[in-house]
């Protein structure tokens, strides 16, 4: 029951990421206006959806409860991430949209190679966003393999087959799939949380729930889990809070929903509204300790089956089928956009950078999709050839490596004064650092044997005082010192800085301002100019 | 309230709470008072969400560009 009802929702939510080529069909969907950001042109309830399906993947859904259950309050920390990220999106995402728009910036690469006047530091910002994005659309492929699993689908041939249809349905329509996908899966996933909601009121209630929890962690052996933060535990919370904030801004799909909205206002009242995400991820960290409670035990010890698990021996099986849809294609959206913001980041940033300076847009188009599939297939490749924890290992040294694009594509959004030469030494430099550093972090078991001598979690001690910090963050300061020392340095000499292409009101611009014509076009029916509606001004700002 | 011909940044203000109560671990870390059988520290955190949806929408309805026809 449960796997037919789970098998034709799946088929069904797949069927329509076909069709989605053919909703609000533009002229051309052959060029990577159309292609990668969906023409710029999605209104406030697609752009809420895609924001939705974007940032609350299925590894959040999985993975969260997963931590909560196996760690307990360390695990919670996505949700203070997800609640200190919409401020900060409010007004810097507005910003990004603004001047994304006005030069036809598809990727944080492009735009940090026009704000410092270097298209080397471009390439090297896109590299590093599609290096950290591959293992990151890994974890949400495990993700869906642990649904598959719990579901009793062995192998690797349901993997393949999933991700074969989804990447041909992204080749095929481009954004336009996962955003109409994510419509129908926060229609599934509002059903997930009420019947949650209606399971838990049923059960013992919360008290009872929390207090069995306190109980289970107070007998394993490990001091680092149970219902608070330990003591020594919470610089290490409040640093991978603050570093996976700031990671928002520079992982390159992160933007690529807000900026297929239509105009700035969009993306404001977007963001504004999104907290509401951050309520269910909190009811879904909440659901960790109710497995917990109720003695759900996870298959072969992967603790990414808890919450499938739960969905099956707690839910009536029609239930349960609609559950394991909602995670599965909650998986299958954000590794779609993963996949095209990082083929969008080597076409713009690489390709035509370097290789095909004067690529037609139809060619730009055609290079972002086959580039989409071999993120794709590379992703499941390091599953089904590597061990699956290697891609868990690659997404915790991700995080790392995309927080040292912070400087040039975050701070770059406040200011140009860093010199392009002295942020490249700063990305490097905190590339080695941070990858260094977790190298050395080690995993303790029980009784202070070290489970695993490398790459063992990204928190790293603090001396002997049993404090810990988050990499990402230390590394980020190392990078951050090189370049505020190299830019002071090479400004004493003299050295003349990089041309910043943008213009102070290029970050406030909206879609009525007169520099941007695509409006226009879609309204009075101009044919569009050869080379997209941008490609004129973005050249020239080059 | 008088109608602004340029919105005021001054309203961005409010976006400072959001951002920094879910920060202040010391204060939040400990499980009374509870509410509805859920710990301080997570009801807490849940009603930052709650301050942020209220105080974000505070500051995009003071600070949007009042335009007719802006769809």
């Amino acid at each position: 029951m449960a796997v037919t009802v789970f098998a034709s929702l799946l088929g069904a939510m797949l069927l329509l990421g076909f069709a989605a080529a053919r909703w609000r069909r533009p002229e051309s969907i052959h060029t990577l206006e159309e292609w990668g950001v969906g023409g710029r042109a999605f209104g406030n309830w697609v752009t809420w959806f895609l924001l939705g399906g974007t940032m609350y993947t299925a590894y959040t859904f999985v993975a969260v409860p997963a931590l909560t259950y196996g760690v307990g309050a360390v695990g919670w920390f996505a949700v203070p991430f997800a609640i200190i990220t919409t401020p900060l999106a409010f007004v810097f995402t507005a910003r990004i949209w603004s001047v994304a728009h006005r030069h036809g910036f598809l990727t944080p690469g492009e735009f940090a190679g026009a704000r410092f006047g270097s298209p080397g530091l471009g390439a090297l910002v896109a590299l590093t966003g599609i290096v950290a994005t591959m293992p990151y659309v890994a974890v949400q492929l495990l993700a869906l393999q642990a649904v598959l699993r719990t579901v009793g689908v062995t192998g690797e041939w349901p993997l393949l087959a999933a991700v074969g249809v989804v990447s041909l349905s992204t080749f095929r329509s481009g954004l336009r799939a996962p955003a109409l996908l994510s419509i129908a899966k926060d229609v599934l996933l509002a059903w997930v949380v009420v019947s949650a909601l209606l399971v838990v009121t049923m059960s013992s209630g919360w008290d009872a729930i929390f207090r069995r929890a306190e109980g289970w962690f107070a007998t394993t052996p490990s001091p680092g889990d149970g219902l608070l933060l330990p003591d020594a535990g919470q610089l290490g919370f409040v640093t991978l809070v603050i570093g996976s904030v700031l990671s928002v801004f520079a992982y390159p799909h992160a933007v690529t929903g807000m900026l297929a909205a239509k105009d700035r206002a969009t993306v404001r009242r977007n963001i504004a509204a999104a907290p509401v995400y951050c309520l269910v991820l909190g009811l879904m960290g909440l659901l960790g300790f109710f497995a917990l409670a109720e003695g759900i035990r996870p298959i072969d010890g992967d603790l990414n089956t808890v919450m499938p698990r739960m969905f099956q021996q707690l839910f009536p099986a029609w239930s349960a089928g609609i559950a394991y849809a909602a995670l599965a294609v909650a998986a299958l959206i954000p590794a779609a956009v993963m996949s095209i913001s990082a083929a969008n980041a080597f076409t713009r940033s690489i390709y035509r950078t370097y290789l095909r300076p004067d690529a037609p847009p139809a060619e730009e188009a055609r290079v972002s999709r086959w580039t989409s599939l071999v993120v794709k297939f590379g992703a499941v490749a390091f599953i089904v050839l590597l061990r699956p924890s290697y891609a868990v290992d690659l997404q915790l040294i991700g995080g790392v490596v995309i927080l040292q694009t912070i400087p040039a594509v975050f701070l770059g959004l406040l200011t140009a004064w860093f010199d392009r030469r002295a942020l490249i030494a700063g990305l490097g430099t905190g590339l080695a650092v941070g990858v260094a550093l977790l190298w050395d972090v080690q995993q303790v078991g029980a009784g202070g044997r070290v489970v695993k001598a490398h790459f063992g979690g990204s928190s790293m001690p603090l001396g002997d005082t049993g404090a810990t910090v988050y990499v990402g963050l230390v590394a980020l300061a190392v990078n951050l010192l090189v370049v505020t020392v190299l830019t002071l340095l090479l400004r004493l000499l003299r050295v003349p800085r990089g041309r910043d292409a943008t213009s102070p009101a290029d970050y406030t611009a909206d879609a009525d301002d007169p520099m941007i014509k695509r409006l226009d076009e879609i309204l009075d029916g101009l044919p569009a100019r050869p080379g997209g509606a941008h490609a004129a001004v973005s050249r020239s700002g080059r | 309230m008088t109608r602004r011909a340029r919105p005021s940044r001054a309203w961005h203000l409010l976006l400072v709470p959001p951002t920094v109560a879910p920060l202040l671990t010391p204060l939040y870390n400990r499980i009374e008072p509870t509410l509805w059988g859920l710990p301080f520290f997570y009801w807490y955190q849940l009603m930052c969400a709650v301050l942020a949806i209220v105080l974000i929408m505070i500051v995009h309805l003071a600070t949007r560009d009042r335009r007719p026809g802006w769809r």
